[in-house]
């Protein structure tokens, strides 16, 4: 097999889909003003907010994580690692299920207000609109940046603190002279993946926005196919989305810095800063702030699901049709990101390992990631233009949303699997070379003994993402058709709370067992290490 | 072809980042080759390119009279032996082994005898259930070489193997190549930046340096002139 014929298959397929679908809604449109629509002040009023609020929840996210990040990394407390598995909880946590439980916590008879009520004060109305964007955003990538930034803080050499032992250096210098540059390696990175996110964030815009004055691209683009059919004004919007947004990561991505490794000898040494009062004042601050944003919603939707409402709602089969439904479009998805993803890696492990090109292998992957910037209802609605002509309608939606959701998740593949297969490759691509061990055979002997644990990781977290994402679904749900993340959505729109809390707790729970059962199940038991 | 040398290689050129490499060298079949030189003189490249997992700008690599230059790595009569990461960690020593005669590992009764002689040759008898992580760092590197064995290519290539292994684990590592070259007629060639090393086992050197060979003959004679300047350098002072 060539070595370009797996990703260029992928890429062909993801380029079909993107191209196909632009271009389709672009002679859909009667008449297709693009000008008029650029001219349009209404457009413009939406870029900027999106720029703005994506710009300040970068901020906001990356100047929590770093002191959250440090607090970590220099204490050890009861629930260091309880608190860390939370944080990597926000990475698949259905999105709207978070927001149910931020509202519960922020919202007007959330628990805030509740407290601030007891105290005898006003109650506060600060969630929908700016604010309550901010909060979302930041209870999403906080904790995904400072995890990043704790990785490469742990990645300091041990040794290094030995030196800086020796030396006195205070907290400052330290922070100066050894953090910093290792959290310059990956911020860059992380920040341009958290402002991507944040640029077309739907669900947590749509819920908590409040009105049109908080809309952005993402949004507008879902209102202008759902609500006014306006083709031409959503290819627009779609099309400024993907240039600015696009423009500005590969910006981002130009300040990394790579990354130099160390030689270590693997001892370790304690850190010289871990006493002060200060500084533990200063961090345990910052750890209380970070359970209130992150663990309080979480526990929120946890509580508020045992209510009185659970046995009606959960006798109703319009809800276990939905639970099955969701299962085989995260599934189907899970398992269409997976083969996408590795056939990419494939070929930028080739680039990297036999032709001696890393750059042309990060920039296919980089490729990969872009996805994220091309609105799904976009691709949804393109598709479904193209496709109406030659199939039956109602039997679209299915299709659409898992072929969707797979491109969708496929920066998380690349991002997980990518990794552990460069390394399984620097280990024994010229050993199986030198022994003729090719194809199947490779696969079947190497590869998978060596990758189920992150192939598994892999699936687990494509399906979960899938399992609870609220995207182009809202777009095809119907009667008939619908999902978890939709049902809950629809509850939360109609205030009927209690219902909504049943459906978070239940689609939350089903998240969860369906992670433990593909990473557990395929990945198999943790081996004794081998070595 | 009985007259042709096992190796040959001709102006086989090769770049890297800023470095700009040629190399030539003949070698008799049967003996064996140290490539001494210090780090980063291009040694393991060279070694690589006879391999065949680097593919060379311009030049010929002849192996037993036929150009091989184009050929992959499996398909080339050569088995090499890395510093590390010779073994499959999840394989156990007798099925490492038994990779070296079918990739596939689908061995019938002959070939499993094969595999449990040959570890035995390389003192293993016994251990052949172990997993690399049960092994020391010698006895991995036995089990690798006892996968070369079972091989049967005429040309072994040792890309630095034994130097992360104490002194006397190291010498008798050497040792066990040196009878198993003489036993089976293999031609051999050892990449080493230590003197010590040619001097035990290698008849031939050619010292490396900056991507050329720079000097090449009998060990003893080539250690013992010291010259060209590059070679006196790299040996350090005289003892004494």
């Amino acid at each position: 097999m060539p070595w370009w014929l797996p990703a260029g298959i992928a890429l062909a397929l993801v380029t079909a889909v993107v191209g196909g679908a632009l271009l389709a809604l672009g002679l859909a449109a009667p008449g297709l003003a693009l000008g008029d629509n650029l001219a349009d002040a209404y457009l413009w009023r939406v870029v900027w907010f999106t720029v703005l609020q994506a710009t300040l929840s970068t901020l906001i996210s990356v100047t929590l994580a770093i002191p959250v990040a440090r607090a970590l990394a220099r204490r050890r407390f009861p629930g260091r690692g309880l608190l860390l598995r939370l944080f990597a909880l926000s990475l698949v946590i259905p999105t709207i299920v978070a927001i149910f439980g931020i509202v519960a916590v922020h919202g007007r008879t959330g628990w805030l207000n509740d407290g601030l009520a007891l105290l005898g004060l006003d109650r506060l109305h600060y969630l929908y609109g700016l604010t309550g964007i901010l909060i979302g955003h930041a209870f999403f990538n906080m904790p995904f940046v400072a995890r990043i930034l704790l990785q490469a803080l742990e990645a300091v050499p041990p040794e290094t603190w030995r030196v800086a032992s020796q030396f006195g250096l205070k907290s400052r210098d330290l922070f100066r002279l050894i953090e910093w540059p290792a959290l310059r390696t990956v911020l860059p990175g992380a920040a341009g993946l958290v402002f991507m996110l944040c640029f077309t964030s739907f669900a947590v815009v749509l819920t908590l926005g409040g009105g049109p004055k908080a809309t952005t691209l993402e949004v507008a683009v879902y209102q202008a196919l759902r609500f006014d059919f306006d083709l031409g004004r959503a290819v627009t919007l779609a099309l400024v989305q993907l240039l600015l947004c696009g423009a500005i990561v590969l910006a981002l991505l130009r300040l990394a810095v790579p990354s130099t490794t160390a030689l270590t000898e693997g001892r370790f040494y304690e850190r010289p800063d871990s006493g002060g009062r200060r500084g533990l004042a200063v961090d345990a601050a910052v750890i209380v702030f970070a359970v209130l944003l992150v663990v309080l919603p979480l526990v929120a939707v946890a509580v508020a699901g045992f209510n009185a409402q659970a046995p009606g709602v959960l006798a109703r089969a319009a809800l276990w049709r939905a639970v099955g439904q969701s299962l085989v479009i995260a599934l189907s998805a899970g398992v269409l990101a997976l083969a996408l993803g590795a056939a990419i890696l494939l070929t930028s492990r080739s680039l990297r390992h036999r032709l001696g090109r890393p750059g042309a292998a990060g920039r296919l992957e980089l490729a990969a990631s872009l996805i994220l910037v091309v609105p799904p209802f976009v691709l949804a609605t393109g598709l479904f233009v193209l496709l109406r002509q030659v199939a039956d309608v109602f039997a679209l939606g299915m299709p659409l949303v898992i072929l969707v959701n797979a491109l969708m998740a496929l920066p998380f593949v690349v991002r997980f699997l990518g990794g552990p297969m460069m390394e399984e490759a620097q280990r024994h691509d010229r050993l199986c070379q030198s022994l003729g061990i090719t194809g199947w055979q490779r696969l079947r002997l190497i590869e998978w003994p060596g990758l189920r644990r992150p192939v598994a990781l892999a699936l687990a977290v494509a399906a979960t993402l899938s399992l609870g994402d609220l995207g182009v679904i809202a777009l095809f749900g119907s009667q008939d058709f619908a999902t978890l993340p939709l049902l809950l959505y629809q509850a939360m729109g109609g205030f009927r709370m209690g219902e909504a809390a049943v459906i978070a707790a239940l689609l939350s729970l089903l998240c969860l067992v369906l992670f433990l059962v593909i990473e557990g199940g395929l990945g198999g038991l943790r081996r004794r290490t081998d070595g | 072809m009985a007259d042709a040398p096992m190796l040959a290689v001709e102006r086989l050129s090769f770049r890297y980042e800023d470095m700009q490499m040629v190399f030539d060298l003949t070698l008799a079949r049967g003996h064996c080759l140290a490539l001494l030189g210090p780090s980063g003189a291009g040694k393991s490249t060279l070694l690589s390119l006879i391999a065949g997992f680097e593919r060379p700008l311009g030049g010929r690599v002849l192996i037993g009279g036929a150009d091989v230059t184009g050929w992959t790595p499996a398909d080339r009569p050569v088995t090499s032996l890395f510093q590390e990461h010779n073994l499959f960690a999840h394989l156990n020593a007798e099925e490492n082994v038994g990779l070296g005669l079918d990739p596939g590992l689908r061995l019938d009764a002959r070939q499993r005898r094969v595999v449990a002689e040959e570890l035995a040759r390389v003192g293993l008898a016994g251990l052949e259930k172990r997993r690399p992580a049960q092994l020391s760092g010698g006895q991995r590197q036995r089990v690798a070489l006892a996968r070369s064995l079972v091989r049967e290519k005429p040309l072994l290539l040792l890309d630095e193997p034994f130097s992360a292994l104490d002194p006397g684990l190291r010498l008798e590592m050497l040792d066990l190549v040196r009878q198993l070259q003489a036993e089976r007629g293999l031609t051999v060639v050892m990449v080493s930046h230590n003197p010590q090393d040619a001097l035990r086992i290698a008849g031939q050197t050619a010292f490396i340096h900056d991507g050329r060979v720079l000097a090449a003959g009998p060990t003893r004679q080539l250690l013992a002139a010291r010259e060209p300047a590059a070679l006196r350098a790299f040996l350090g002072p005289e003892p004494g």
